[in-house]
């Protein structure tokens, strides 16, 4: 306990409201999230947990009419002040979909994509970045062979983990998930999932899940959504074990629709 | 943080890049503003000098005596783009309800590039086809048949007929293929509701399916017409182009008419100054027809939503 | 037999038979121009220069006038109408300037060439006669730019969309800007679509006449440079057809204008067909 309680906030989100257009998605969201943690977003469907994620990274502001209130704050910068470099942002914080998204070229090219965008045009370094980061993504000896095949010919979870390692090619220093292993059968979602452990030394992770086996099992801490709201939040253990909100318990004992 | 998040020295490239694209996104605003500038420019101050009604109303044509009436050529203009939907758009609708509804998708699947070619075939090809076969064949029944009925100078084959016969050819792929796709959109469920009701499967396409693309199929028959008002060359090529309005009757058909469009292409190459303004005066006029089509597909397109 | 039944077996055959009809009009057109042009085609046809206006001798001038012409127009449009379709689909939302844009691309594209001629040869070729030549190949192709801008902002953007979002947002989410997004993820998707219309913008410019009758002058030497005039195959047939009556030099450049035509037409439902395999 002592353990966790040393490490310092990443991410301070700070009464944050968010709208498509006119509908409020979500509610005066106040959380904080430790470093080189694995945090847990759980809650039905629709309640506003991608939402959540896609804020810490400024995605939504690629959908049109939404907008946004309240604050965030990574490592004491306000990502939203106008100071700002989106870009930069995202460097620093990666994102893995739901849906593996690898784009249609070598499992080569989609791990060097970030790298080159960085004008990194060396090969050796290249080959070097791609090695490593294929290696972090449990991925390395399953394709160390064939590294000019296309991304999309691999299988789901082969897929995901490609993805994981695109994302840290690009030396962030939080991985937000989505949902990353619902697309995954059961043997790919173990894979993903002792990644996701190995990882947690080294990033800030934050992770929706639908799954409340995984969050038990992955996370250190949780946040229970529901209806754009934030439930209850706190150590893991304690919310699986013993919540202490009615919503909560009814939701992670399958009550809830 | 290992990596600030304050915005670098601006993204030149981004940026630089961001205008080049607004000013291309402007170029066919621009280009638009400056035809209607030109035509109006060197059009408008015609028409108010040489009166709008004997512009728009005056039955003769005489450049060299600067006498500019386009009444024959607005005729001209109708009757062969009237004659033309009359014969195109049935056919063409039958080609659209057959292909979305009727043929198996393997005949649909042939016929569809053909329809495509026939949209890409020049327009002086048609031309070509319509002087050599279609004014022939009409010559022989003006001439031959008909002929006791017929003045000479409608004996000729170059006719309205002529001219609508290849406009109606021309204005098919247009509604052939924005009907087969209004037809297609229509949500499988109505016509199933239909048949569910007992309907036979025509039943359900003629009172089900085709009232529900109504907006579609006229839109099609709106850019049809549009097609069929702007055609130049191959009306020029089989219609006469004699400047004269047609008898009224039946014979009025076999009369050889010039169009607003083929004014200006014969003209064009030769004209003064003050000739050259009223073959503005003419495309001014052409222009506000087509952009009245575009307003009434416009304002479809709108109610539709 | 009831008489639903009748109807609908009345009803179908009529439908069937506008059909066969349409398909007998295309068959019969395009036989009947190559049965009279294909024996006019042969070398000399396609490599002399005409003699005594295009009613003797070749179509070499025509043929190099048309590609010129293509050629200068596709340079010209595919950066701008490409352009386009980028800043509306990947830079700005739904709002006042798209709708403006839209609005006039729409209006563009009813424009009758005629009126496209008119305007070409009061700008391009009067006004701008010092630099442009008066009638000349750049004259015809700032024109014809104009004329094909619609078709290719339009596909361009119909390519565009059909780029998954997905693919958007992870390059994106890796901290690369906009542009870079477009150029390494977005345009090599887009490609076959974009492609597809410039090889129907082709047909298009192949196709026109009106508006070259305006602008190119129609002359019948060889081009030396974009400033000369100049006549494509379209407006050489018309003006042999009109002006010398040998109609079987027309058929031949008619033969020439089909074939042409075809090529184009397989070109891009074959590009199209790979296009729909991509995205499924
Ligand atoms: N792009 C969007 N436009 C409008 N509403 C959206 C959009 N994305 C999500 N929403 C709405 O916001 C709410 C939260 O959605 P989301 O964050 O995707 O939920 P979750 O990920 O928890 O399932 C839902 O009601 C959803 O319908
Ligand atoms: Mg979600």
């Amino acid at each position: 306990m002592t353990e966790q309680t040393n490490k310092s906030i990443k991410i301070e989100v700070n009464q944050l409201d968010f709208f498509y257009d006119q509908k409020q998605a979500l509610n005066k969201i106040s959380l904080e999230i430790p470093e080189q943690e694995v945090f847990a977003l759980i809650g039905p469907s629709g309640c506003g947990k991608s939402t959540f994620l896609r804020t810490l990274n400024r995605l939504n502001d690629l959908i049109h009419k939404t907008s946004l209130k309240g604050k965030i704050k990574i490592d004491g910068d306000d990502i939203y002040h106008s100071s700002i470099d989106v870009v930069q942002l995202r460097k620093s914080v990666g994102m893995v979909f739901q849906k593996p998204n690898p784009f249609p070229f070598s499992i080569y090219d989609n791990v060097a994509y970030g790298p080159r965008a960085n004008g990194i045009k060396k090969r050796e370094q290249l080959n070097a970045i791609v090695e490593k980061c294929l290696r972090q993504a449990a991925l390395w000896d399953e394709v160390k062979d064939r590294l000019d095949d296309s991304g999309t010919s691999l299988s789901g979870g082969q897929q995901q983990r490609l993805c994981i390692a695109r994302v840290m090619a690009v030396e962030p220093d939080i991985i937000l998930m989505d949902e990353p292993t619902s697309a995954l059968d059961p043997l790919a979602t173990l894979k993903v999932e002792e990644l996701i452990h190995e990882l947690k030394q080294n990033y800030t992770i934050v992770i929706v899940t639908h799954n409340m086996e995984q969050a038990a099992r992955v996370s250190d801490k949780t946040a229970f959504f529901l209806d754009g709201v934030v439930v209850e939040v706190g150590e893991t253990d304690q919310i699986f074990t013993n919540p202490k909100m009615k919503e909560t318990e009814d939701y992670i004992t399958g009550k809830f629709g | 943080m290992q990596q600030t998040l304050k915005k670098k020295a601006a993204n030149l490239e981004e940026r630089i890049v961001k205008i080049i694209l607004i000013i291309m996104a402007l170029a066919s605003v621009f280009s638009i503003g400056l035809i209607g500038f030109f035509l109006f420019k060197e059009g408008l101050p015609f028409v108010w000098n040489y009166g709008i009604t004997n512009f728009l109303f005056g039955t003769t044509w005489n450049p060299t005596n600067q006498i500019y009436g386009i009444f024959p050529m607005i005729i001209g203009t109708v009757l062969v783009t009237i004659l033309a939907i009359v014969i195109g758009a049935p056919i063409g609708i039958a080609v659209a309800v057959f292909l979305a509804e009727v043929a198996p998708a393997r005949l649909t699947r042939i016929i569809k590039p053909m329809v495509d070619l026939l949209a890409g075939i020049p327009s002086v090809v048609y031309g070509l086809f319509g002087i050599v076969v279609i004014r022939s064949m009409i010559r022989s029944l003006a001439h031959g048949p008909l002929g006791e009925y017929l003045p000479g100078t409608y004996q000729t084959g170059y006719s309205v007929l002529a001219g609508g016969i290849i406009l109606a050819i021309m204005i098919l792929p247009t509604i052939i293929t924005i009907s087969a796709d209004a037809i297609r959109a229509v949500p499988k469920e109505y016509k199933e509701a239909a048949l569910g009701l007992g309907s036979t499967d025509w039943q359900s396409v003629y009172s089900v399916v085709v009232p529900a693309a109504k907006s579609g199929i006229i839109t099609s028959i709106i850019l049809g017409t549009g097609r069929a008002l702007g055609e130049t060359m191959a009306i020029i090529m089989v219609a006469g182009n004699t400047v004269q309005i047609p008898e009224f009757g039946w014979q009025g058909i076999f009369a050889p008419v010039r169009t607003l469009t083929g004014n200006v292409a014969l003209e064009m190459g030769y004209a003064g100054p003050e000739h050259r303004q009223a073959l503005f005066a003419t495309g001014i006029v052409l222009f506000i027809f087509i952009m009245i089509l575009n307003s009434i597909t416009l304002a479809l397109v709108k109610k539709e939503h | 037999m009831s008489k639903v039944k009748r109807n609908q077996i009345i009803a179908y055959s009529l439908l069937s038979l506008a059909a066969a009809l349409t398909v007998t009009i295309l068959l019969a057109i395009v036989f009947y121009i190559m049965s009279r042009g294909l024996a006019m085609i042969n070398l000399a046809f396609l490599l002399e220069e005409p003699r005594r206006m295009g009613a003797e001798g070749g179509i070499y001038p025509a043929i190099l006038g048309t590609v010129y012409l293509v050629g200068v127009t596709l340079l010209l449009a595919t950066p701008i109408g490409v352009g386009t379709a980028i800043y509306l689909n990947e830079y700005i939302r739904e709002g006042l300037f798209k709708k403006v844009i839209r609005f006039t691309t729409e209006a563009l594209a009813g424009i009758p060439s005629i009126v496209f001629g008119l305007f070409g040869f009061i700008f391009f070729v009067i006004l701008l006669r010092d630099i442009t030549g008066g009638w000349s190949i750049i004259s015809g192709s700032l024109t014809g730019v104009m004329m094909i801008l619609p078709v290719v902002i339009r596909a361009s953007e119909e390519a565009l969309r059909n780029v998954p979002n997905p693919l958007r947002e992870g390059s994106l989410a890796l901290g690369t800007t906009r542009w870079y997004t477009i150029k390494k993820i977005v345009l090599p998707l887009a490609f076959p679509g974009i492609l597809t219309s410039l090889i129907l913008s082709i047909g298009r410019v192949v196709g026109e006449t009106a508006a070259f009758l305006l602008t190119l002058g129609g002359s019948l030497l060889i081009p030396r440079t974009l400033f000369d005039g100049s006549r494509t195959l379209s407006l050489h047939l018309y003006m042999v057809a009109m002006e010398t009556g040998n109609m079987d030099m027309a058929f031949g450049t008619g033969a020439v204008l089909i074939i042409l035509i075809i090529i184009i037409n397989f070109l891009a439902g074959a590009l199209f067909k790979r296009l729909i395999k991509r995205f499924s």
